[in-house]
C-alpha cells in the first residue's frame, strides 16, 4: 500500500503506469523504484534462493547487497535500486538468472579520465558540509553521491534535529536541513556534483572508479580524497533472520519515508538506541502499528526523549529482553522474544511471541570506510568524516564534514585556513552520548509556564535559544547540560509556545493557569498529523513515560505554517496533574497481545551469510575445529564470496568468533576487495548503460 | 614452539604446492611439518588462482604433471569424498587472425606426438563447442576436451584435510627465518616462533621462494611478476571449457575466463609487459582493458555483473618452467619452485612426485621430468604457452 497523506513529508505523484510482474499486471508511480513499486502492491518476495529455494526480499534498499535481484526486461537488477517504467516486464529471480543472449559487442570507448583536486564520496551531511567549505574557499570539488538527490541519510529524517541551533540547524527537520544543504552546494560554482553516481573502487594507482550517473564508467584521479560514505547497519543472528521482512532501520524508513510506501503493518523493533527508536517513530508517523521494541540491555542506549515518544504512543518497550526468532513461511508472521539473564542469555521460560509482518533491526552502525582504507593503504592523500569516521548523530557529520573540508584546504596549502578550535569541541559534544539524568525539578509557581520533559544530558539547545525572555538556560559552553526553565529578573514566561513547537523531543509542554486555574490548559506538540485529532476529540492524557492520567477532550488544535508541521493540541486538565502531562493517545491504546501459545520457528537455521546462505552452525564446527582466519571459513563455506562482499556477514562473524572465545588479536579479518557493488563488464568496456 | 624429536621433513609454504606434498609424505609414512608465514593454508598464491587446469603445455615434462593433476583432481571426490568443483570442460584457444592459429597449429603437433586429446576446429565446429564467441573473424582454434577446472580454494584445503588426517602438522603465522646446516646439509629449521629439527627440507614458497634460497645461500632464478583476476555475479550454465584468447593487445598478452561450478565467471589476463615486483593491490587500469577484451571475445558477457577483483603473483623462472629437484650444493634441501602461475594445475603431480624423490621411490618417468625440471639446467627453451 502506498501512503497517501503523512503528517511531515509532502506526498505528490505523478500519473500511474502498469508493469508486470510475474505476468501480474501492477500500478506504479513516475520515479518508483521497482522495489516501491512491489511492496505498494503487497509483494515483498522477489524471488528465490538458487542454494535452498528460501524467499528472498528486500534487505538493505540501499543498493548494497543483492537480496532483491528481479530480472527486468530479462536482465538481472536490484529492485532498491531501478526505477520502474511503463510497460516493464519484471519477473522474480527464482534460482539464477539466464544471462541474455547478444550477438555483437556494443560501441566501447576509452575509459574517460578525470583529474580533479578534490573528491568527496558522500553527499550526505559530511560530504556536503565538507563541499560547502571547500567552494567557499572556490576550490574545485567534485561531490559524487549513489542516490538521485544530495543528503544521504537526511532525506529520511522527518523529525527536526538535536544539537546545536546556532551550529548546525538544531530544531530543524532533517529533510529540511537536506534541501538547505543542497542549496547551499549548489551555491558553490566551483561544486560540481554527480548524482546516481556510486564509487565502485579506489585502486593503488590513486584512481577512484565511479559509475557516473549509472550508466558510464569513469576513473577519477584527486589530489585528495574525502570518504564521507556514511555507515552501514549490523546484523544479529537469530532464526529466521533472513526472512523477507526482516531489514534495517536504514531499509524501513527508505521505503516509508523516500518512496512512501506503507512497507508494514505491524512491526517490531528490535534495539532500543535511537536508530530504532526514531524509526519507530517513523512508523507511528506513517500509520504502522510498532508492536513492540526489545533491547537487551537494562535501559535504552538512545536519548531518553525519543523512548518517551514511543511510549507516550503506547509502544512497550521491552527491556532486558532480546529477539529468539522470525517466524513465517514466506515472511515474517511472528517474532518471539525472551528475557535474558545479566550475561545477555535468554531466560527459558520467559519466551512471549507477537504477531507482527515487519521485524526492523537497529543493533548499531559500522563506519563505511573500506574506501579510506585502501586510500590510506596506497599513500593517496584522503580523509575520512561523518560516520565513515566515526559513528554519531548527523549533526556530528555536518561539524566533522565542516572540518575535514578545512583540513583538505590546509593540505592543499591554501592559505589563511584555520579550524576554529570551538569547532573542534562543538564537534566533540555533537558526538556525546546521553549523560546522566537528573529529577525533574518542582513547578514554578506562576500562571503560565513550559514544562521540560527532559531530564537526560544530551546534545540539544533549540529551547534555550528560541525563548524570547531568555528564560531557558543551557550552559552556552555545553549544549550537553540539562535545560532549565529559570524566571528571573521580573521577566517571565509569556506563554508564546515557541518552545514546544521547537522541541525535537516533543517533550516540552505549557501549563496555563490563566483562563482557569483550577483546570489550567495544557498545550501538546504532536506531529502525527492534523486529521488523527480535532475539537472535541476524547483523547487518553498521558505522562513522560506513557503513563496514563485520565481522559480529556481536545480544546484546540492548531496547525499553523509558522509550526513547521508541528500540531499543538490544547487539553484542560485537573490542576493537579496538568504538570505531568507530557502526551495524548486518541482511542483505546492499541495493543498487540503476545500469542497464547509459544510458536515453533519453521527453521533452526541462523544464517551467517545472506548472500550465500551460510549457516551459523556450518561456521561454528569450522571455529571449534580452530580457524580463526576468516579468508579460510571463507575459502571453504563461501561465506563472504556473495555480493554483497562480505560487508554483512563480516562483522557476524567477527562477533561469532570472539562469542567462541578467539581473541580479537588471533582473528583475521576478510581481505577487502573491489567492487564496492556489482556493475556489468560492457560498462568497464566503455560501453553506456541504458540506466 | 620446538619440538625435540626430529621431522622426517619440513615443507615451506602451505600452498597449491606445499600442501599436496605434505599429504604424499605423509601417505608415504613421513613425519611432515608444514610451515606458513600466512595465517591458515592456501592464502598466498592460491586463492588468487582461478582454477584452469590443462595438460596441454608445449613442454613434455609438464604434459606429464598436467596429465597426472587431471587424473588426482578427477578421481578426488570419489576417493576422498570432498567436492573439490572439478568439471572437465576442455579448453578452448581461439584464433581471430593467422598468427594464433599458426601458434596454435605448431603446438599441435607436439601435443599430439604426446597423446593429448586436442584438436583444431573451424569456426563452425568452435561455435558448436562455445555459442556465444564473437563469429566476426573467427578463424577457429584448438580444443582438449580433457582438460577442465576446479576450486582451488577446496581442492587445496581438501589436500590440507586429508594431509593432516595422514598425520602431517601445519603450523601458519611462522615465517622462517633460517634454515640450519651442517656440513653442507640440512640439519633443522628456524621459525619467528620456533625451531625444528631435520633433515629434508622443501622449499614451496611461491613467489617467496628466492629468500627461502637465500637461507642455504642460494639463488634461485624465480622473480614474481603479478596479474589481476576478477569473478562475476553466478547465471546459469552457459559455458563449458576455458576459453584462451593469445592475442596480444597494449597492456595484455592474453586473456582466458570459464565459468565455475557456482555459475560465477572468473577472468584473467597477463600483463604486457609484465608487473615484475609483489605488488598485489589492485589498479584501476585491469577493469577496462579485460572488460574490452571479454566482451569483444563474448558479446554475450557484456551485461555480466563483476564482483570482486584482486591480483595475484606468478612465480617465474627465466623459461617459463618449474625448478624442481635436489639441491646440488646443499643435501636435503629441496626445490618445488617457480610453478610460473600454474601452482594449482602442477602441484598435486609436482607433490606426488616429491613424494617419491624423498623416499626415494622415483621410476623412470620421473626421472624425465626431473631432468627437464632441473634447477640446474640451461634455461635455453622458452615454454610457448605460458
Amino acid at each position: 500500500m502506498r501512503l497517501n497523506r503523512h503528517p511531515i513529508l509532502p506526498i505528490d505523484r505523478e500519473e500511474p503506469f502498469r508493469f508486470t510482474f510475474d505476468g501480474q499486471e501492477l500500478d506504479a508511480y513516475p520515479g518508483e523504484t521497482i522495489a516501491a513499486a512491489l511492496f505498494a502492491s503487497g509483494i515483498r518476495v522477489f524471488g528465490h534462493h538458487p542454494k535452498d529455494g528460501s524467499p528472498q526480499g528486500i534487505f538493505c534498499a540501499n543498493g548494497q547487497c543483492a537480496q532483491c535481484l528481479v530480472i527486468a526486461d530479462g536482465v538481472p537488477v536490484k529492485a532498491c535500486t531501478t526505477l520502474v517504467r511503463a510497460g516493464m516486464r519484471v519477473e522474480p529471480a527464482d534460482g539464477l538468472p539466464e544471462l541474455p543472449r547478444a550477438s555483437a559487442p556494443p560501441q566501447m570507448k576509452e575509459i574517460e579520465r578525470v583529474e580533479v583536486p578534490v573528491l568527496v564520496i558522500g553527499g550526505g551531511p559530511a560530504g556536503m558540509s565538507a563541499a560547502i567549505e571547500l567552494g567557499a574557499m572556490g576550490i574545485r570539488t567534485l561531490l559524487v553521491d549513489d542516490k538521485h538527490r544530495l543528503g544521504g541519510k537526511l532525506v529520511l529524517q522527518t523529525h527536526r534535529f538535536f544539537g546545536s541551533r546556532d551550529a548546525v540547524y538544531a530544531g530543524t527537520r532533517g529533510i529540511d536541513i537536506a534541501t538547505r544543504l543542497d542549496q547551499e552546494v549548489r551555491a558553490h560554482p566551483s561544486i560540481e556534483v554527480w548524482l546516481n553516481s556510486t564509487a565502485l573502487a579506489v585502486y593503488s594507482d590513486h584512481v577512484v572508479g565511479i559509475l557516473r550517473a549509472g550508466r558510464e564508467y569513469v576513473l577519477v584521479a584527486p589530489e585528495v580524497l574525502l570518504v564521507a560514505c556514511g555507515a552501514r547497519e549490523r546484523s544479529l543472528l537469530f532464526k529466521g533472520n533472513t526472512l523477507p521482512g526482516v531489514y534495517g532501520a536504514g531499509a524501513f524508513q527508505t521505503l516509508v519515508n523516500r518512496d512512501l510506501v506503507r512497507a508494514a503493518d505491524r512491526l517490531f523493533i528490535v534495539g532500543g538506541g535511537n536508530v530504532g527508536l526514531i524509526a519507530g517513530y517513523h512508523a507511528l508517523q506513517a500509520g504502522i502499528e510498532v508492536v513492540g521494541l526489545v533491547e537487551a540491555l537494562p535501559e535504552c542506549g538512545g536519548y531518553k526523549v525519543h523512548r518517551d515518544k514511543l511510549a507516550r504512543l503506547g509502544v512497550p518497550i521491552y527491556t532486558s529482553h532480546t529477539i529468539l526468532s522470525a517466524n513465517g513461511r514466506d515472511g515474517v508472521e511472528s517474532v518471539t522474544i525472551a528475557q535474558v539473564d545479566d550475561r545477555l542469555q535468554p531466560v527459558p521460560g520467559t519466551e512471549k511471541t507477537f504477531p507482527c509482518d515487519t521485524v526492523l533491526v537497529a543493533v548499531g552502525l559500522d563506519p563505511v570506510n573500506e574506501f579510506y582504507r585502501k586510500a590510506h593503504e596506497f599513500g593517496m592523500r584522503a580523509f575520512a568524516a561523518g560516520d565513515a569516521q566515526e559513528i554519531a548523530e548527523a549533526s556530528a557529520a555536518i561539524f566533522s564534514g565542516r572540518i575535514a573540508g578545512r583540513r583538505i584546504a590546509q593540505a592543499r596549502g591554501q592559505p589563511g585556513v584555520e579550524i576554529p578550535p570551538e569547532w573542534e569541541r562543538m564537534a566533540e559534544i555533537l558526538k556525546s552520548k546521553p549523560g546522566q539524568r537528573g529529577a525533574p525539578p518542582p513547578p514554578p509557581g506562576e500562571d503560565v509556564f513550559p514544562v521540560l520533559h527532559c531530564h537526560e544530558e544530551i546534545p540539544c539547545n533549540p529551547c534555550a535559544s528560541v525563548c524570547p525572555q531568555g528564560l531557558i538556560r543551557i550552559d552556552p559552553d555545553d549544549v550537553r547540560k540539562r535545560p532549565q526553565y529559570l524566571p528571573t529578573d521580573g521577566k517571565a514566561c509569556l506563554g508564546c509556545e515557541r518552545c514546544v513547537v521547537v522541541c525535537p523531543g516533543l517533550a516540552i509542554t505549557l501549563v496555563d493557569h490563566r483562563k482557569d486555574p483550577d483546570r489550567p490548559t495544557v498545550t501538546l506538540p504532536h506531529e502525527l498529523g492534523r486529521e488523527a485529532v480535532e475539537v472535541g476529540t476524547q483523547v487518553t492524557l498521558v505522562g513522560e513515560e506513557g503513563e496514563e492520567l485520565g481522559e480529556a477532550r481536545v480544546s484546540s488544535v492548531r496547525a499553523i505554517d509558522r509550526n513547521d508541521r508541528t500540531v499543538l493540541v490544547q487539553v484542560s486538565v485537573p490542576a493537579a496533574v496538568a504538570t505531568r502531562v507530557a502526551g495524548f493517545r486518541v482511542g483505546t491504546a492499541w495493543r498487540t497481545a503476545p500469542l497464547p501459545e509459544a510458536v515453533e520457528p519453521l527453521t533452526e537455521d541462523q544464517i551467517l551469510c545472506r548472500c550465500e546462505r551460510v549457516t551459523v552452525g556450518e561456521v561454528r564446527a569450522l571455529i571449534r575445529r580452530g580457524v580463526k582466519d576468516m579468508n579460510e571459513i571463507k575459502a571453504v563455506t563461501r561465506a563472504g564470496m556473495g555480493a554483497c562482499g562480505g560487508k554483512t556477514c563480516g562483522p557476524l562473524l567477527q562477533r561469532l568468533l570472539r562469542e567462541e572465545g578467539v581473541p580479537p588479536s588471533e582473528i583475521t579479518d576478510y581481505v577487502g576487495r573491489p567492487l564496492f557493488v556489482e556493475v556489468p563488464l560492457l560498462l568497464f568496456a566503455g560501453a553506456e548503460g541504458d540506466r | 614452539m620446538t619440538r625435540s624429536e626430529p621431522y622426517d621433513a619440513v615443507i615451506i609454504g602451505a600452498g597449491s604446492v606445499g600442501t599436496p606434498a605434505a599429504l604424499f609424505l605423509a601417505q608415504a609414512g613421513l613425519d611432515v611439518l608444514v610451515l606458513d608465514k600466512f595465517p591458515s593454508v592456501g592464502q598466498g598464491s592460491n586463492k588468487a588462482a582461478i582454477g584452469g587446469i590443462r595438460a596441454t603445455h608445449s613442454d613434455p615434462a609438464k604434459i606429464r604433471l598436467g596429465q597426472r593433476t587431471i587424473e588426482i583432481l578427477a578421481a578426488w571426490e570419489e576417493t576422498h569424498g570432498q567436492d573439490i568443483e572439478w568439471r572437465s570442460g576442455g579448453y578452448v584457444f581461439v584464433a581471430y587472425t593467422p598468427r594464433e592459429e599458426l601458434i596454435l597449429k605448431d603446438l599441435l603437433v607436439v601435443q599430439q606426438a604426446y597423446g593429448l586429446g586436442i584438436e583444431w576446429l573451424d569456426a563452425r565446429e568452435l561455435l558448436e563447442i562455445v555459442p556465444d564467441l564473437n563469429p566476426r573473424g573467427l578463424i577457429g582454434g584448438t580444443y582438449s576436451p580433457g582438460d577442465g577446472h576446479c576450486s582451488p580454494l577446496l581442492a587445496c584445503h581438501a589436500f590440507y584435510e586429508e594431509a593432516r588426517r595422514e598425520g602431517a602438522s601445519f603450523r601458519f603465522g611462522e615465517q622462517v627465518t633460517g634454515i640450519e646446516l651442517r656440513e653442507g646439509r640440512v640439519r633443522g629449521v628456524r621459525s619467528t616462533r620456533g625451531r625444528y629439527e631435520t633433515r629434508v627440507v622443501i622449499n614451496a614458497a611461491g613467489p617467496w621462494a628466492r629468500a627461502v634460497g637465500e637461507l642455504v645461500g642460494l639463488d634461485h632464478p624465480v622473480q614474481p611478476d603479478s596479474h589481476e583476476a576478477g569473478v562475476t555475479e553466478p547465471v546459469t550454465h552457459f559455458l563449458d571449457p576455458m576459453v584462451v584468447d593469445i592475442r596480444p593487445i597494449p597492456g595484455s598478452s592474453n586473456c582466458y575466463f570459464h565459468q565455475l561450478a557456482s555459475g560465477q565467471v572468473t577472468f584473467c589476463i597477463t600483463p604486457q609487459p609484465p608487473i615484475v615486483g609483489e605488488d598485489r593491490r589492485e589498479t584501476g587500469a585491469f577493469l577496462p582493458m579485460v572488460a574490452r577484451r571479454m566482451v569483444d571475445l563474448m558479446p554475450r558477457l557484456a551485461n555480466l555483473r563483476v564482483r570482486r577483483t584482486w591480483r595475484g603473483l606468478y612465480p617465474m623462472t627465466p623459461d617459463g618452467s618449474p625448478l624442481v629437484g635436489w639441491a646440488q650444493e646443499v643435501e636435503g634441501y629441496a626445490m618445488a619452485i617457480g610453478m610460473c602461475g600454474q601452482g594449482v594445475m602442477l602441484g598435486p603431480s609436482v607433490g606426488e612426485l616429491l613424494g617419491r624423490m624423498v623416499t626415494g621411490g622415483l621410476v623412470p618417468e620421473d626421472e624425465e621430468i626431473l631432468d627437464a625440471l632441473s634447477p640446474y639446467r640451461t634455461f635455453a627453451a622458452e615454454e610457448a604457452l605460458r
